[in-house]
Formats: C-alpha cells, structure tokens, sequence
C-alpha cells in the first residue's frame, strides 16, 4: 500500500503528460490522483494509529539492499500533511493557473505529480539509501517548477537551486555509503542504529561529526538551515501555489523530515548526546531561527517575507528533533503539520492577491483587506498562528517546544524562541494592519479571487484555528506526535 | 548448445565483414541486412554465451581442436560473457541506427561502412572471448585499424583527427607487443590461464615488471586513460555519427576489460597490487582524468566534443575502478562498463539525431530543441541524469560502489573527486538542458538560432507544433538505449549479484 502510494501521482503524471492537448482532463487526472492519494495514506494512517506498522519491499536496489517502504508513524504524519494538502492546491492550482494565465501547465501539472510522488516515498523510506532516491527525485521534478517562468531570472534561481540541492544530495551519498560500509546496515529504527557501530570503534570520535555534517548537509539544504538557505528565497520565482506546497510544505518539510529521520533513527538520541552533536545543531536551528526572522523584517516582497518566515519555522522543528526530549519531539512533529496549514494559507493569500490585484509587494497593500476581506481574514488568522498566540494551531506545537527546552535545561533557548514569537508578530501584524486600516484608492476595482483558489485558502485557515483548539481532531496528531516522540527518545531524559 | 557458442561470437561478424563488402559490391542493398544479420547472430550467441555461463560456469573452447597452450583458446567466463552481451547489445541497436544515419552523412560509402564496421566488432568480440595473449593482439589490430579507417570518414578534419590517432595507435600497439614479448620469454607461454599459474615464479625479474608497465600503458593510450587520451578528443568529434556511435561506447569499455583481464587475471593482484603497486598508479590518474575531463566538457561548445571529454573522464571512472583494486571497486568499474556504454551511445546518437535535421549545431543555438524533438531531447535527459548520478538512473549505481570502494579503503580523495565530478557533469549536462527546454531563441548575435523558428510561445494547450523528430530507424535506437539506462539502473542489483560478483577476480 505505501508503494500504491507513491504510484499514483507517477501514474498521474504520465496521464497528464498523454492529455497535453486537454485541459479539463489534465485537471481531472491532477484532482482524481488527489483524492485516490489522500484516500490511500488515510486508510495507512488507520493502521498506524492502531499500532500496525505496513511494510513493502519493492525490488533489491543495489546488492544488498532494497527499495523499502513502511508507513511507521513519522512517515505518516508527513505524508497526510503533504497529500491532504495537494488536494487543495489542486483545486488551488487551476484556478490560479487560469486566473494568472500560466503558460505550459501540462509540465507544470506533470511535474507537481512527481514531486508529490517523491514526498510519499520520502514519508515512506524504510532505509537511507530508499530515502536518498526519492529525495533526489524530489530535486529533480522540482526543477521544471522553479524555472516554470523560464524569464531569466527564474533560470538562475533555478541554477542555484540546483547548485544548492545536488550538492547536498552528494554529502547525503557519501554520508549514505560511509554509513552503509561502517554499520553494515540502512535501517531507519527508532532510537538510531549508528550507536552500536560507534561503540564498536568503526568511527572516531571526529569521524562521526563528520558524518553527522554530511547527514545534516543533506537534510539542512532543503530545511533551509542557515547559512544554506539562500536558494529559498530565490526559488520564490516559482508561481505561487509552487511556493505553497513545494516551499513551505513538500520540499523543505521534506529537508526537516530528513533532519528528524537523521536524528532520531540514524544517530539516536544516546550517540547524539554522547558526542554532543545535538548541541550544535540546536545552536544552528537557534541562529537560524532569530536571523531568519530579522531579515524577514526587512523584506518588501511579500513572498520573500514568507520564504525567510518559513526558514525560521523550519529551524523551529530542527531545533525540536535536536533537543532530544519528549516535549520537543512532540512540538517538532506538532510543528511540522501546523506550520504546513498555516504556512500554506499567507502563500494562498500571497497567490490571491497576486492574481486579483497583481501586487507583489508589501508596500502596495494598503487597504486591500477592504476589497478581499476573505482573503486578508484567513491571512490574519494564519498570521496569530505563527506568532504562537491561541487558538491557532501554531501555539499548542510552540507550547511543546518550549517546554522541551526547559526539559533540555536550555533557557536561553526559551528565550530565543519568545523572542522569535515577537519577531514574526512584528514582521506579519503590519501587513494585516496596512490591508484593513490603511487606506489607498488603488484597489477600486479589486474583488475576492475566485472560488477555486478562495475555498482552499479558507479551508486551511479553519484546519489551523481548528487544530489549535482541538490538536487531536481528525488523525489525532498530538497522540501521533507523542508516539512517535516516546519511540524516539524514550519516555523522559 | 554446445561449447562453440563461444567462437560464434565473434565469428558471423568476422566472416560477415567480408561476405558484406562482397555481396555489397554486387549489390548495394544487401550490404546492410547481411550486416545487420551477422550482427543479430552475434548478438544471440552472446546471450545464450551469457546464460550457459551463468548455468553451467566459464566454457573454455580449443581453437580448431587444439589443446592450449599449444593452440589458442577461447574462454567464456562471466565477466567476459557479460562484456560480449554489452558489445553486442549496444552495437545491434546502434547497427539498426546506423542505416538512417550513414545514407545521410556517408552517401554513397554505405557499403564499406558496414563491412568495416563488422570487421570492428568481430575485432572487438575477440579481445573479449580470446584467452590468448598474442591472439587478443591480433584482434586489438583488427580493431584498431578498422577503427582508423571509420573514424577517417567524417567531416574535413576527420583524416587528421584520424591520423594522430593511428599514431597513438600504432604507439600503444607496438608498446602492448613488447610487453608480451618479454612476458612470453620469461613464462614460455602465451595462454593466459597458463601465464598466470606462471606469474609467481617470475615476478621478481625486472624484465616482467618492465613488461607489466608497458602492457598498461600501451592498453592505457587506447582505452584513453588519463593522460594518454590525448587522441579521443578529436577523433570523436570529427567523425561520422554512427561510428562515434559504435566506436565511442564500445571501443574504450573492451579497452578498460583487457585491463583488468590482464591485470587481475593474467598478472595477477598480487603483482600489480601488493608487489609492483601499478594499480594505485592508475588509480591516480584516473582521478586526475575524471576532474580533467569533466573540466574540460565544461569548456565545450560542441556537443560532440564535450561528449568526448566526458568519455574522457567517464572512462576514468572505470579506471578508477581498476585502481582501486577490490571486489567493490571491481563491481563498480565492471558495472560502469556497462551504463556508460549505454550512456554515452545514447548521448552520441542523440547528437546523431540532432545533426541530421539541424546540421552541426553549437549548443547556445539548441533553444527551442525540446519542443522540436521532444522524444530525442528525452533521451538525452535520461542519460544527462544518469551521467550526473541522479536516482533510478545506471549512472547513481556505478556511483555507488565506486563510492563504496572508496570509503572502504578510506580513500577520501577518491571519494571527494566521484562527488565532485557529479556536480561538473551537472554543471555542462543541464546547460544544455537548460538552453534546449528553457531558452527563447535569439535570432541575432553571434549565435545562429535556426532551430528555434519562434519556438516555445509556452503554449501547450492548442494545435501541435511541427515536430522535427529524427526518422523512426534513428529514433528507436536512441529510445531503446535512453530506456536501457532507466533498466539497467533499476536492475543494477540483479546484474551485480548475478552476474559481476561471480566474475571478481580471484585473488582479491
């Protein structure tokens, strides 16, 4: 079943690639592979949470290994976050497609599918070498996206990106074959496999730091750790609903997700601390957090704010699996779903706006709530959430990271991400100020974007209020996170 | 069958060379379905070669009923009927290719084409079955003087191209006679089999370790191993596209096979590894070759030649392979044999195909070729992602265990330069990409745009664009090839399990 998984938005994408010349029928591939998609990873999601673990080996790889798929509880969480929301973006995507009167859809639509194809086999992965396929599938049908204008500035925003992510698909390798040579065996597990190896003399102490930086330049590139983040906000270029799913949901959550598997099912919580590798990478996500977070402040371009806020978000979840303690898993998986809803909602009202209005900028939103009150609401919603302030989602997964810190005796951290708190308020409120009480004649004639991209942006908005009030409602992430978190790190430091 | 599937390897082709130019000569026509059907029955000896191996384990077959060491003696292991299997393979669907694209390019000389061509193959298929050292030279001359003269036979620099060439040629020729000169007078014997159960005996002398270095440079220059290689360039891009087809895939990988027959199986590792160190030597180079060559592709405006230094450094990694002297590194060199000749064929028919609806284009005029022949264009992607190391392709998976024996001897430079080349590959593969699928065509400028023609309006929704495919005889090959490479990586496991493992030296 995870293989079915995978399979059908790569089925999608070549019936879509078949019907270039129809449009309603490339849309009606994109929607059904969708549905059929959510459907699929539901019924896994079932499974899981009554404690079954579904597993698949496909074929045999390289010698001795297999392409292996099992949907364990991390992977699930990650791939409902991402086919739940390609449901939406789909619905979003034609309507933007049309509303902005974007040229080759039928690649566009092809290239959607197997990036959603890699992020299901990347939820999935049971070993390294499964993970390093998809992931670098994921690079590559990422690219069209990127470049999708093709104007120069979209090409080169593309060259970096591909500069950014091959190269830290190539650490990942080498990390990948050391790893396999050393432990004998690609095996994500929960609590680490590197351990015993480590105790067995097969690394040096400097060794395994070494291989540690290659696993977390692997995962840090597309998370967006500083200081290799710069290819995100260039890859804004990409046509909004590209950003929304790929840049604030697929791709990064995917470099994240790749940070919590290293972490948790490679390394281990035991080999982390005993090295001390966590402290530093926690100070990364730390710096990462508070630096994104500035410079957010000093953007004009609305969805550059966005990609630096995001850079920010990310580094919180890095900074939960680094912390190594039950609350902060639970935060950071907690994160990785409620940073997606709400992230996903300021990009379908960045997308709105610039297919209603044509306004690219900040400075150039000065009463468009009045016109989009819709629209401007949801934003103001998400907005709160990412503050961390209730009852939006984003404060129950900051509740727990904060209280990881304290768990992990860091209160400098706490702090840091209090102050973190303030920055995003600082840098998202103005906007939602300037829309509503701002007034500016430009807009006369501006009215809501159309229904298909209006519904998803609301949707969002309302799973994200929704979650923050209830986190357990539909698959019970809090009682997933806390799973996967108790399996990871064990019930208490 | 019996045990002479192993001399009908390379025979149909060896007689098929003369009967072609023969029957062609009287009639045109028949030149190249006579061709193509010494081909097919070489082709199936080599597969059922491959399965009786894999069934019933290494055939050894006495030329002519004579007993080695006396007579000459043809052996089929797994390593030389999988290379029999990779030859043929690719030769039959570039052979299939070729009709399209000689009536093109090389009118009116179809008929010596084919002949010379199968006389290039038979050549080739004999270094693989031969077990006999000086028989491996007779048919290293086969191939090479057959190589000379198709390699001649392109645009106006191709003689010269070709000319240097037989310099090296005959350089690395007399070089490779030398040292099995001097090998045959210490050991007595020419048998392979024989002179390694010899080897020890007579390793200590210095003439042996003299003859040793000579064999590796002089098959060094014609497998163009870094800094030998100095003839590739040229000679590949000058010549006509079905021989770069048929003779860059093919000729350097046979080359980089009698390397490691005569350095793992003859001499034995424990000469050139442990005792002469040569390997760690050849090792080197081919690093330094890896980073020259993808280097210098970089520099390229033409496609064909920056295919030729990625042979260059392509060809490296298989050196690389070699050098590095363990079962892993064995298994990646071996499997690089195989996904680089499927590769750089793809690669070269593509520019084949290119060439025969545009002329000879330099690459910043390929805008607009991605709408123009969309199918030829994919090909090329499949493979330009294989070349970089991108998942499921071949290319990832010779990676693999060439990383793998890296790490396992700790060799981090080694390690450092296989990463490192993957991003220079990227680097000159996806320009083209990008200037094929991403760039407007500009019609004025130092850069002739007449592929584009007001290409890519970005609409896909209305009527279809005139597409400027290649013909279908072109088209397929390239296709199946493009195929191959995603095949082959995915079956990488089955091929290294079932096939490479059982062929590692022994030794090692």
């Amino acid at each position: 079943m995870p293989a079915a998984c995978v399979l059908v938005s790569l089925a999608a994408a070549a019936l879509i690639l078949l019907s270039r010349r129809s449009p309603r029928l490339r849309e009606t591939w994109t929607l059904l592979a969708a549905f059929v998609k959510f459907g699929l990873v539901a019924s896994l999601a079932h499974n899981v949470i009554q404690g079954k673990v579904v597993e698949c080996r496909i074929l045999s790889i390289a010698s001795g290994l297999d392409l292996k798929l099992r949907a364990d509880g991390l992977g699930i969480v990650f791939a409902l976050v991402a086919s739940s929301l390609w449901i939406l973006t789909s619905f979003y995507s034609i309507g933007y497609i049309r509303g902005a009167g974007e040229k080759r859809a039928t690649r566009y639509f092809a290239s959607f599918a197997v990036c959603l194809s890699a992020t299901m086999g990347i939820a999935f992965s049971a070993n390294v070498l499964t993970f390093v396929l998809f992931y670098e599938m994921l690079t590559l049908a990422t690219y069209p996206l990127v470049v999708h204008k093709q104007t120069p500035e979209a090409i080169s925003a593309g060259r970096k990106y591909l500069v950014y992510t091959l190269s830290a698909g190539l650490c990942l390798f080498a990390a990948t074959g050391w790893t396999y040579l050393s432990a004998g065996t690609l095996e994500f597990t929960a609590g680490g496999f590197l351990h015993e190896a480590f105790r067995n003399g097969a690394f040096g102490r400097g060794g395994i730091l070494v291989l540690f930086a290659l696993f977390m330049a692997g995962a840090g590139v597309k998370a967006g750790l500083m200081p290799l983040h710069s290819w995100l906000p260039s890859a804004m270029v990409a046509p909004t609903p590209v950003s929304a799913l790929l840049h604030a949901v697929a791709v990064v959550k995917a470099g994240v997700f790749a940070a919590a598997r290293f972490v948790g099912f490679v390394f281990g919580p035991d080999l982390l601390r005993e090295i001390g590798a966590w402290q530093i990478l926690a100070w990364v996500s730390v710096v990462t957090i508070v630096v994104a977070s500035l410079i957010a402040m000093a953007q004009d371009n609305l969805k550059r704010r966005l990609a630096y806020s995001t850079i920010g978000h990310l580094a919180y979840i890095v900074l939960g699996a680094a912390l190594l303690t039950p609350s902060s898993w639970t935060g950071s998986v907690l994160h990785l779903v409620n940073h997606a809803t709400m992230k996903i909602t300021l990009f379908f009202c960045a997308g709105a706006v610039y297919v209603t209005a044509h306004k690219e900028k900040i400075s150039e939103l000065n009463g468009i709530g009045r016109r989009m009150p819709v629209t401007m609401v949801a934003f103001a919603a998400a907005s709160v959430g990412l503050a961390g302030i209730p009852p939006v989602n984003g404060f129950a997964s900051k509740w727990y990271l904060a209280a990881g810190t304290l768990e992990a005796h860091r209160g400098f951290f706490l702090a840091m991400l209090l102050l973190s708190g303030l920055l995003n308020a600082a840098y998202l409120f103005p906007i939602v100020h300037a829309a509503f009480f701002k007034r500016s004649d430009e807009h006369t004639r501006v009215e809501e974007a159309s229904l298909l991209m209006l519904i998803p942006l609301c949707l969002t908005a309302l799973v994200s209020v929704a979650l923050g009030i209830w986190p357990n409602l539909a698959f019970g992430f809090l009682g997933l996170a806390k799973g996967i978190a108790a399996s990871v790190v064990g019930g208490g430091p | 069958m019996s045990d002479h599937v192993v001399v009908l390897i390379p025979l149909p082709l060896l007689v098929g060379g003369l009967v072609v130019a023969l029957a062609g000569s009287f009639r045109r026509g028949l030149a190249y379905p006579l061709f193509l059907l010494a081909l097919l029955s070489s082709t199936a000896a080599s597969f059922a070669g491959l399965a009786k191996v894999l069934r019933e384990g290494t055939i050894r077959y006495a030329l002519g009923g004579w007993a080695p060491p006396i007579g000459i003696e043809y052996v089929l292991d797994p390593l030389s009927a999988f290379l029999a299997v990779v030859v043929t393979g690719v030769a039959l669907l570039v052979g299939i290719y070729a009709k399209a694209s000689t009536d093109h390019e090389l009118p009116g000389r179809d008929v010596s084409f084919y002949g010379v061509a199968s006389l290039l193959l038979a050549g080739l298929l004999g270094i693989v079955v031969t077990g006999d050292l000086f028989n491996l030279y007779v048919f290293l001359e086969i191939s090479s003087l057959t190589a000379y003269a198709l390699l001649a036979s392109g645009d106006r620099h191709a003689p010269l191209a070709s000319f240097r060439y037989v310099l090296m040629g005959t350089l690395s020729a007399s070089l490779y006679l030398l040292g099995i000169g001097i090998l045959y007078a210490q050991t007595g014997t020419l048998n392979m089999a024989d002179m390694a159960s010899r080897m020890d005996a007579v390793m200590a002398l210095r003439s042996v370790r003299v003859a040793a270095v000579l064999i590796v440079t002089g098959i060094g220059i014609k497998m163009a191993l870094f800094p030998l290689h100095l003839w590739l360039p040229d000679a590949y891009t000058h010549a006509a596209s079905a021989v770069t087809g048929l003779i860059a895939p093919l000729m350097t990988k046979v080359m980089a096979y009698s390397l490691i027959r005569i350095l793992f199986f003859v001499l034995g590792p424990a000469f050139v590894r442990d005792d002469l160190r040569l390997t760690p030597w050849i090792a080197w180079c081919s690093a330094a070759g890896i980073l020259f060559g993808s280097v210098l592709a970089i520099a390229q405006r033409d496609l064909k030649r920056m295919l030729a230094y990625s042979s260059v450094s392509q060809v490296a990694y298989i050196g690389l392979g070699i050098g590095l002297a363990s079962p892993l590194g064995f298994i990646g060199a071996a499997l690089h044999v195989l996904n680089h000749a499927l590769m750089k064929s793809t690669l070269f028919l593509v520019a084949g195909n290119i060439r025969y609806r545009f002329g000879p284009v330099p690459i910043p005029s390929f805008a607009g070729l991605g709408r123009k022949m969309p199918l030829t264009m994919a090909a090329f992607a499949v493979a330009a992602v294989s070349m970089v190391g991108l998942p499921p392709t071949a290319g990832f998976f010779s990676k693999w265990y060439l990383v793998l024996a890296g790490a396992e001897q700790k060799q981090w430079i080694f390690v450092a330069v296989i990463l490192l080349s993957s991003l220079l590959n990227a680097v000159y593969f996806f320009r083209v990409l990008e200037t094929s699928y991403l760039a407007k065509p500009v019609s004025a400028g130092p850069v002739p745009a007449f592929i584009g023609g007001g290409v890519d309006d970005g609409d896909d929704d209305g009527d279809p664009r005139p597409w400027r495919e290649a013909p279908p005889g072109m088209l397929v090959p390239t296709l199946a090839l493009g195929l191959g490479i995603l095949i082959a990586g995915l079956a990488n496991a089955a091929v290294v399990d079932g096939v490479l493992r059982r062929a590692v030296p022994p030794g090692f």
